[in-house]
């Protein structure tokens, strides 16, 4: 398994960090500016601040108005996004690569002259509460958000990144905009640059554009420590609708444990592997026709599909199994089932060809999820937002070196009665 | 490897001695390949009693072959970190997967396994069944869903195969046999149906014998040409309510029937679409009803053409209370472009836009292998990614104009609406 090239780093004065790499397959750039602000920096009251702020700081600035941001980036023919997670908020644009210029002056803009006007922070609070509702619509999501809440008692992890509705409701303009000027300083980001590029060429520019932006004084990260679980918790969504689901939420190590890559092997065993790029994971489905609670649930006729969650974070999180019971089938036999499967994994450990799978598993997953500037840049950004850039380039090593014992290791820390949260989602009648 | 601006993608193309085609274009941005393999077969020859067939028929046929069962499929697939992807489409049954360079040969010649030779097996017909049944029961709780049925049901009405459910309904479900399934696999899996693309890190001369000889000696009867029938068109507004009082959101889909792609003004169309409801984001409906009231989280418009007359619906995620005000909005803004026209402006934009967006789309195995397979699903030829800037440049003001004011008649639109919503007329 080859391990990623190692990006060009350079840092500005007022510490901007900046990572680049030339990929000269395409005549495209992707930028990607990252700030290390997610939701788990959010104070009770303000759930959803940071999304929140995410979606202002497409609403122009002072040297872009609002009027010009429309076409700013499609004129070149590019693609632009952000999303907000727990540990980040990012922002991207992917462009032919005469545009570089202009993505690195749009980003430069983002991070240091946002405008949130009032009625355009207005018109976004139900925007985004259209977004909350929309969520709410899946089953699937309202129950990993109750999921989530009963996992954690003190990280902020168990809060959802959109946001609880009364926040949303109650918060201000001064709220987002204390919050973006707080966290939204060269000193707390990472600018991500990739593909047919001029690295020189790039630092100049960046120079330019980011390089009179002043740092800032950025607030502490909180330091709460989910206690350890003392007991198995549940929760239980009552509510009309059509179809069974069940999720089985295991406290997961951070990214920076080792234990967290013997996970990683456990999950392809368990539910096939996805890999780990968070951007682009989910468009093609991991190979689990063999993975176990396929197997079991699947192919026994008891689900209909299965998927392991476990993602690379700053603290530890979840690794999380969400199945949806098949038509007829009662939640209680589907989770018997599940746990039996995991509690095994647990006992006995993985055999020594299931280690061999889940690393060639991997070892194409990682392929795969590179295969473009845009997710080149995200996971460069990713891993140095949330640990750092050094991980991501040893991550093939790591899932290399993954034994028998740490697997072992990890499941009998990790895959514990006392350590996991069930959430049921019961569908009741029409009209009960 | 970087695509040439002057010679594009330039793939090779060869048609096998029984009619099978084969596309393949060189890649080495890593070390995987992209194999598509596809027939001119989806939903839309469901037979018209049996909706839900060609679904079927995807979620099965890889589930086992006359020489290999199921386990040895997923044993194959797994350890090589491999997953196929089975899609039936209206009019392209589809069967893909991307794998490592080093296993190209033994994943074209499972491809060519699954596409030829499936046993179909009675076991796994039954397990999927429950997977079927189940997805439908979801798709029924799902408000945008069952606004997108119910919209191409109203437009496609009297038995038209885009009108009928993809999936099928929990009956025809019940009914499907493996007799059905090898019907369908018989009737319209033949040779002279097949393209064949590989994109990627091997050598095209290599794919084009390697896809000889998994396919070279196929042979099958010859297939009814395909008939797609034009809907009978609205002549009046039509609008229906599916109240789901559980939900918190509602959704609307607003649509017509529009063209086929091979219409000569699909690009003309193209623009006007990106001009409604895509460019940034969601183009004028998006500054209306996101932007300026922020009323949606997402508002958009799909054109959907195929070998058929295809789509054009706009959709909205509302507050049951915004329902009526979106629906405004939306008449508000397809009047003003059908009476007024786009700028010059917008149309250079989006020009600029869809030209400009070219690289992207074709910067990946998956993104070169789709577009190929689509140029020759339609006909557009193997240089289409180097006429598609020309074709595109081509459309005027007028032109584009005109086809809003014949198509976009909020009179005769088709609305409707899932959701927390039990509604009044608007």
């Amino acid at each position: 398994m080859s391990d990623a090239p190692a990006p060009r780093t350079v840092f500005l004065d007022n510490g901007l960090k900046i990572l680049i790499q030339e990929v000269h397959t395409a005549p495209l750039a992707s930028v990607w500016c990252w700030y290390k602000v997610g939701s788990r920096d959010e104070a009770p009251g303000h759930t959803g601040v940071s999304h929140w702020v995410e979606h202002m700081n497409f609403k122009g600035t002072t040297n872009i108005p609002r009027e010009k941001v429309k076409g700013i980036i499609e004129e070149f023919g590019g693609s632009w996004n952000g999303y907000t997670w727990i540990d980040e908020t990012t922002y991207l644009e992917t462009a032919t690569r005469d545009a570089l210029d202009r993505m690195l002056f749009i980003e430069a803009e983002r991070m240091a002259n946002g405008l949130y006007e009032p009625e355009e922070c207005e018109s976004e609070r139900t925007v985004i509460i259209s977004e909350l509702e929309g969520g709410e619509n899946d089953p699937d999501q309202l129950l990993e958000m109750e999921v989530n809440a009963a996992a954690f008692k003190a990280h902020p992890y168990g809060n959802p990144t959109i946001g609880w509705l009364s926040d949303l409701q109650r918060m201000t303009r001064d709220d987002l905009y204390g919050y973006y000027r707080r966290y939204y300083a060269p000193n707390n980001a990472t600018l991500v640059v990739v593909g047919d590029v001029d690295p020189e060429d790039v630092i100049r520019r960046a120079t330019q554009h980011f390089g009179a932006i002043p740092p800032g004084t950025v607030p502490a990260r909180t330091l709460s420590v989910e206690p350890a679980q003392l007991g198995e918790r549940r929760v239980m969504v009552e509510k009309e609708g059509t179809t069974a689901y069940l999720k089985v939420a295991y406290h997961a190590p951070a990214a920076t444990d080792e234990a967290f890559f013997a996970l990683l092997v456990i999950d392809a065993v368990l539910t096939g592997a996805k890999g780990l790029n968070l951007w682009s994971s989910s468009r093609t489905p991991p190979p689990q026709r063999s993975a176990r609670l396929y197997r079991a649930l699947v192919e026994g006729r008891l689900a209909s599909s299965v998927s392991g969650g476990l993602l690379p974070t700053a603290d530890p999180y979840l690794y999380t199994v969400s199945i949806t019971a098949r038509e007829g089938t009662p939640l209680e036999a589907v989770e018997l089932a599940t746990v039996a499967e995991i509690d095994r994994v647990a006992r006995e450990g993985i055999t020594p060809e299931e280690l061999d799978k889940a690393r060639n598993q991997l070892r194409a997953r990682l392929v795969f999820e590179n295969d473009s500037v845009t997710n080149i840049a995200h996971q460069l950004g990713f891993f140095e937002t949330i640990a750092s850039v050094d991980l991501f380039l040893s991550v093939g090593d790591r899932i290399r070196r993954v034994t028998r014992d740490q697997v072992a290791a990890a499941a009998a820390r990790v895959l514990r009665p006392t350590n996991r949260t069930i959430g049921w989602f019961k569908p009741l009648p029409t009209g009960s | 490897m970087t695509i040439d601006a002057r010679q594009g993608l330039s793939p090779t193309r060869q048609r096998l001695q029984n009619g099978a085609l084969v596309i393949a274009r060189e890649s080495r941005v890593t070390p995987a390949v992209t194999i598509t393999a596809s027939v001119q077969s989806g939903t839309g020859t469901d037979p018209r009693d049996l909706p839900g067939l060609a679904h079927f028929l995807s979620r099965v046929i890889d589930r086992g072959t006359e020489s290999r069962s199921g386990d040895e499929i997923a044993e194959l697939l797994d350890s090589r970190g491999v997953s196929l992807t089975v899609s039936a489409m209206r009019h392209a049954f589809v069967v893909s997967c991307t794998c490592l360079a080093e296993d190209f040969s033994t994943m074209l010649g499972l491809v060519a396994d699954v596409m030829r030779n499936p046993s179909l097996p009675e076991s796994e017909i039954a397990t999927r069944r429950g997977e079927i049944v189940t997805s439908i029961r979801q798709d029924q709780d799902n408000p945008a869903m069952v606004a997108v049925d119910e919209e191409l049901a109203l437009l496609y009405p009297d038995g038209h195969p885009y009108g009928r459910r993809v999936k099928g309904t929990i009956e025809t479900v019940e009914q499907i046999d493996r007799r059905a399934l090898q019907s369908l696999h018989h009737d319209r899996f033949t040779p002279a149906q097949l393209v064949v693309v590989c994109v990627g890190d091997v050598d095209p001369g290599r794919a084009v014998d390697e896809t000889g000889n998994a396919f070279g000696d196929w042979r099958g009867c010859p297939v009814t040409p395909l008939v797609v029938p034009s809907p009978a068109r609205a002549n009046e507004r039509r609008r229906a309510v599916f109240p789901m009082m559980n939900k918190a959101q509602a959704d609307i889909a607003y649509g017509f029937n529009t063209i086929s792609r091979l219409d000569r003004s699909y690009y003309a169309f193209s623009l006007m679409d990106n001009v409604l409801g895509q460019y940034a984001l969601g183009g004028r409906l998006g500054d209306s009803i996101r932007e300026r009231q922020g009323m949606a989280y997402y508002v958009f418009s799909a054109f959907e053409p195929n070998l058929g007359e295809g789509p054009l619906v706009i959709r909205a995620g509302v507050n049951p209370a915004n329902v009526d005000r979106a629906i405004v909005s939306i008449d508000e803004e397809i009047r003003r472009m059908a009476a007024d026209g786009l700028t010059v402006q917008e149309l250079e934009a989006s020009k600029r836009y869809l030209i400009g967006s070219m690289p992207r789309m074709l910067e990946t195995n998956a993104g070169i292998a789709t577009f190929l397979q689509s140029c020759e699903q339609f006909g557009l030829g193997m240089d289409h990614d180097m006429k598609l800037s020309e074709l595109l440049t081509a459309v005027t003001l007028d032109q584009v104009n005109e086809i809003a004011k014949r198509f976009l008649v909020p009179e005769r639109a088709t609305i409707t609406i899932a959701g927390p919503y039990e509604g009044h007329d608007v």
